[in-house]
């Protein structure tokens, strides 16, 4: 009989750690089910962020390297430096890429490393306990924004729309903003990320998938609730889609 | 093989040694001054195909050693006294997850900004495991462009044998200034040591999957692990120590230092010699592990110390921790990018020998 659906082979078959509703999950599996598709299961390697999905190294049946919080970039760098024919995962949460590590991803982006980066954005801090993160949206609460993000009054600041203030730098060749609230978003993710990962194989530059994650534990909701909010909260601001495609061939953008 | 010997300045020196040692992934950052080494390897390690890159900052550049060194790489990076504070936190989880790789602080005066002259006040963040957490790296200090090189060659040995971070301390003098220096044989790099443990290559050997991190969670393991370690520590200290000594026998006073201190000590030695006055050199050469039972089995013998350095004292207390209160040990230094002269530090001996 012909297997048509199965546990990736490159996901070990354990249950995770991650809270009811979280992306995580969901995320790590589209990833080893690409991989699995693409057959580098031996050659991939992880650099794993800090956050919840520091138990990463628990759940991919690959090489992984932990490097500290918002570094991932500059050690994915050193990574794929040295093993140029591996596939190179660069993952990310919002805290780990877009407040600590900003300096860190804008550079390797521009450097137009080929590794691709996996930027899991939940717009709030996940393991430490739910406070306001770079992708926080305005008016949206956190335990260090107990009465919502306040951009202008008390000076917080405004979500970073990081495909965005990427698509700028030269070194980027692919960034694509997905979500995994339903089914179909997950569809149209796992196909940014394949198209990400070939691209990374291929040698072309630097390529990214942004992915609207839930994490109804630090948003204080129940999962489906999560879902919703995701979708009528943060898929307004994020807009999804390939926000730059500027790859060869084929697969090039318009 | 014939001699390679080459008029070099030696921050150049250090660099072209790492590449001769088979390093192939460089990553740093500008600052004076340490220049030349990062432009040296610009263009040298390009021109090997090998790894170069100007990082954006000291941070992102101990990062990539770590990236590179998790991947099995022989990896280096080079800075100078502020830039080695920004990298401390990479050296820390270098030695959390027992990465072998180079790094070198051409140590300029501090603290904050400081000044860019030569200064040896470093000591303590480089032999104490300058991030957080418990743990120590070997520490190489050379004397002379000949040994900057010497050393450095050697750094990446030691950084396989002992799976940690070796540091090359020199200081802008030994950096700056032009000596001969004769250079090591080109390491072929099919012949370096294997890194089974490093991330990358599981196809050759489908052997199970490897991870690099320092992260655990469970007390009781993470204990059992850094007591490990610590246990390699004492089999370092039982065989890396290094010193050079020099007419200690005859001497009631030794001076210690080293790198560019030393060579001001030696400079006074020789001349209280002409003066009929013995006093010795101890001039360690690994700082972590520092020559500790030499120090201890000189106080034995009755012996006085005299450290000099280019700081406010530094060093000074490992001879003293050593000593363990069985000699008298003074303290003679220079600071601020200040280089102790010959004619102070002879001012010094004669005031302690009151002779």
């Amino acid at each position: 009989m012909e297997l048509i659906y199965g546990h990736p082979k490159s996901l070990k078959p354990i249950q995770t750690k991650y809270c009811p509703g979280c992306g995580h999950g969901v995320i790590h599996r589209l990833i080893c089910e690409v991989i699995d598709e693409l057959g580098v299961q031996e050659r991939s390697i992880i650099t794993n962020p800090v956050g919840c999905s520091i138990w990463a190294d628990l759940y991919f049946d690959f090489d992984s390297v932990q490097p500290p919080h918002g570094r991932t970039p500059a050690a994915a760098t050193g990574v794929k430096r040295v093993h140029p024919d591996h596939l190179v995962i660069c993952y990310q949460g919002d805290g780990d890429l877009a407040a600590i590590g900003t300096a860190e991803i804008i550079h390797a982006a521009n450097r137009g490393e080929k590794f691709t980066t996996i930027f899991v954005n939940n717009a709030i801090y996940g393991m430490t306990g739910g406070q306001m993160a770079p992708t926080t949206l305005i008016g949206q609460k956190a335990t260090t924004a107990p009465y919502g993000r306040d951009a202008d009054e008390a000076g917080m600041g405004y979500p970073i729309q990081v495909c965005e203030m990427l698509a700028t730098l030269g070194g980027t060749k692919y960034l694509a903003r997905g979500s995994v609230n339903n089914a179909a978003n997950v569809r149209k993710t796992k196909q940014y990320i394949k198209k990400a990962f070939e691209a990374q194989l291929r040698g072309e530059g630097f390529t990214m998938v942004e992915i609207l994650s839930p994490c109804p534990t630090n948003w204080g909701m129940q999962p489906c609730e999560g879902q919703e909010w995701l979708e009528a909260n943060m898929i307004p601001f994020y807009k999804l889609g390939e926000i730059k495609n500027a790859l060869g061939g084929a697969e090039g953008g318009k | 093989m014939a001699e390679d010997k080459r008029l070099m300045k030696g921050n150049e020196a250090i660099a072209e040694a790492a590449i001769r040692a088979g390093c192939t992934a460089y990553f740093g950052y500008p600052i004076t001054p340490q220049n030349e080494l990062t432009a040296y390897m610009a263009k040298h390690m390009l021109d090997h195909k090998r790894t170069f890159i100007q990082a954006e900052s000291e941070v992102a550049a101990i990062n990539m050693v770590y990236g590179a060194a998790a991947a099995g790489a022989r990896s280096m990076t080079s800075s100078s006294s502020p830039g080695m504070s920004l990298k401390q936190e990479g050296i820390s989880y270098c030695c959390g997850a027992d990465l072998p790789c180079v790094l070198v602080n051409v140590a300029r005066s501090g603290p904050g900004l400081g000044g860019i002259s030569p200064g040896q006040a470093d000591y303590f963040q480089s032999t104490r495991g300058g991030g957080h957490g418990d743990y120590f790296h070997l520490v190489l200090a050379p004397k002379s462009v000949q040994e900057a090189a010497e050393l450095t060659y050697e750094a990446f040995d030691l950084a396989d044998k002992w799976r940690m971070p070796v540091m090359i301390l020199a200081d802008g003098l030994i950096g700056q200034m032009m000596e001969g220096v004769n250079l090591p044989a080109q390491r072929d790099l099919a012949t370096l040591p294997k890194k089974p443990w490093a991330a990358g290559g599981q196809a050759k050997d489908h052997r199970p999957i490897n991870h690099v991190t320092s992260i655990n969670l469970v007390p009781a393991e993470l204990e059992a692990s850094v007591k490990a370690r610590f246990k390699r520590y004492d089999e370092i200290k039982a065989q890396e120590v290094r010193y050079e000594e020099v007419n200690v026998d005859k001497a009631e006073l030794v001076l210690v230092g080293y790198g560019t201190g030393a060579r001001v000590a030696l400079g006074a030695l020789e001349m209280a010699k002409k003066l009929g006055i013995e006093v010795g050199l101890l001039r360690p050469v690994t700082l972590w592990p520092f020559p500790e039972k030499r120090v201890a089995e000189l106080a034995a013998k009755g012996k006085k110390f005299l450290a000099v350095e280019m700081s406010m004292g530094q060093m000074v207390e490992d001879v003293k921790l050593a000593a363990a209160g069985k000699a008298e040990v003074h303290f003679y230094g220079r600071c601020g990018g200040m280089i102790p002269t010959e004619e102070e530090v002879l001012a010094e001996i004669r005031r302690l020998l009151k002779k």
